[in-house]
């Protein structure tokens, strides 16, 4: 049985439907990337899942429970972290604050402050820093941190390299081998397709709300998902004229 | 001599009108609501407290140990009933909510107790017109010093509440981003009806502080509304300690107008709250804001 099963998802913002039928499945301890566009319905995905935004139809059921009406605070005492784009940190609140206000959800595991600020030795320094003053690879790293003290059973990370320094990119990404090693799913919103393709067991690329191509990491090549990156269509269109070489 | 005297006046009063001002900050700060039944609830503390100590014979302070409890109590379910759900249907509607819910208050109050004012005074023995000589023509109400004390004792209380505990994590997780917070599992629903309970709790302690210090009736509630709103504002939205400096700042600019006419009272508070708004428009100078920042915000 899959840990986490997404069956035929609508989700929309107003009039416009931002996911369309979306079903995928997450095996325990697998590393899934979505890759996708900008305004291709990943991050709304995501906090669909994570429930923060609400399904129009469609299922999602988490261990074998339909948590699809599940409001998002039961969702975390579930074992669901979502890592939102922008990271959104309580800016007012000190680095340790906001690792310690993500125990409220009362998950016990492997993840607590000292095991976290090893996971982010960077954030050793500054732990009683704001974390609004804090540098963006830092605050990226917090974010995390923060998800892990909810001690979850699945990841979702949207977008963490937006923003950060490559030098901040590659110490995030680093510090993500020990949640691997941990054995928690990841759900990975990357625009870096490199970077997705490094850091996962199998990818789902998105297109105007729709899951358009699937594979394994190893087997589906970039310029399959570069293709349906942008529709075929347009890569048609892009070949005709000055080259398709993005 | 005179001039110090009225300022000694004005900042005891402003204890007063900070323990009055405590609840709405908070829950402004928090819920980012503002609650136009405020006063109307200090009022109905005041009732009950009146009734415990005319009819069961309690002594105001013990009467108190009872009421903040139910004070509490209608503060979860003010939250639940009125503000879960008016919070949904936009920013005006609680608003609108609370001071439909005043004006039920304040009716019902004139039906059940009728016109007549009423005041705990009488069953505080000494405390409620003693005072202290404090030479060269300086005296201080017993009153006004203990209303102060808990004013700082409270507001104090609830900085260290959001600063140093569990809860008081969650709280400020929640008046800062609920999203998020439900994200990491926080009810906030749960926050929320916290809050609101607290908030109340300080709204029972000053209904204490308004029946000892002068008399009340069911009409009360607006006049008390207008002064926690004016200390509230001048210290600055949802900020604890600019509470204490807004309830001082509004007592000594009340005592100062009365000392330069008597009809001043209420026209000098009311003239410094416009000055504050007039300023807020305009923008801060710099050394406000370094010293409001100084002051910490709840949220």
């Amino acid at each position: 049985m899959s840990l986490l099963e997404v069956r035929s998802i609508d989700a929309r913002h107003g009039l416009l439907a931002a996911v369309r039928a979306v079903s995928l499945h997450l095996e325990p301890g697998e590393r899934l990337a979505i890759v996708g566009a900008n305004g291709a319905g990943k991050t709304t995905l995501l906090r669909t899942i994570a429930g923060a935004h609400a399904s129009a139809s469609g299922r999602i059921v988490f261990d074998g429970i339909d948590i699809s009406a599940i409001p998002a605070h039961r969702r975390a005492a579930l074992g669901i972290a979502l890592v939102p784009e922008g990271r959104r940190l309580f800016a007012s609140m000190t680095v340790e604050e906001n690792l310690l206000v993500a125990r409220a959800c009362g998950r016990q595991g492997p993840w607590n402050i000292d095991t976290v600020l090893e996971a982010f030795p960077q954030l050793k320094p500054r732990r009683k820093a704001r974390a609004g003053t804090l540098s963006g690879g830092e605050q990226q790293a917090t974010a995390i941190g923060r998800a892990l003290m909810t001690n979850p059973r699945v990841l979702l990370l949207d977008e963490v390299s937006l923003g950060l320094s490559p030098l901040a990119v590659d110490r995030v990404y680093a510090s993500l081998q020990a949640l691997i090693r941990a054995g928690t799913s990841i759900v990975l919103v990357e625009q870096d397709l490199k970077r997705a393709m490094e850091s996962s067991d199998r990818i789902v690329c998105m297109l105007e709300g729709r899951i358009v191509a699937e594979g394994r990491s190893g087997e589906i090549t970039r310029e399959t998902i570069l293709q349906t990156y942008f529709g075929a269509r347009t890569i048609d269109a892009l070949a005709g004229g000055n080259g398709a070489g993005t | 001599m005179i001039w110090i005297g009225q300022i000694l006046q004005g900042t005891l009063l402003g204890g007063y009108y900070a323990l009055l001002a405590c609840g709405l900050s908070f829950l402004f700060g928090v819920m980012r609501i503002i609650n136009l039944a405020h006063g109307s609830l200090v009022v109905v503390s005041a009732f009950l407290l009146w009734m415990l100590a005319e009819h069961a014979g309690l002594h105001p302070f013990l009467g108190l140990l009872a009421v903040m409890p139910a004070m509490a109590l209608l503060g979860w379910l003010l939250q639940r009933l009125v503000l879960d759900r008016s919070i949904r249907a936009g920013e005006l509607v609680p608003i609108l909510s609370t001071f439909g819910l005043a004006i039920v208050i304040d009716n019902s109050l004139f039906s059940g107790f009728g016109a007549g004012t009423r005041s705990l005074a009488p069953y505080l023995d000494t405390l409620a017109y003693g005072s202290w000589d404090l030479g060269s023509d300086l005296t201080v109400g017993q009153l006004p010093v203990v209303i102060l004390a808990a004013a700082i004792l409270l507001l104090g209380g609830l900085h260290a509440l959001l600063r140093f505990t569990e809860l008081g994590r969650r709280i400020r997780a929640v008046a800062e981003d609920p999203d998020t917070a439900r994200l990491i599992g926080i009810n906030t629903r749960a926050v929320f009806a916290i809050a609101a309970a607290i908030s109340m709790v300080t709204v029972a302690i000053a209904g204490l502080a308004l029946g000892a210090r002068s008399t009340f009736d069911p009409y009360a509630g607006p006049l008390q509304l207008i002064f926690a709103f004016e200390a509230v504002v001048i210290g600055g939205m949802g900020s604890l300690w600019g509470t204490l400096l807004g309830g001082i700042t509004l007592g000594i600019a009340q005592c100062i107008g009365a000392q330069l006419n008597p009809q001043g009272f209420l026209i000098g508070g009311h003239a410094v709250f416009l000055v504050v708004l007039i300023v807020r428009q305009a923008g801060f100078p710099d050394w406000l804001l370094r010293l409001r920042a100084q002051t910490g915000k709840t949220a």
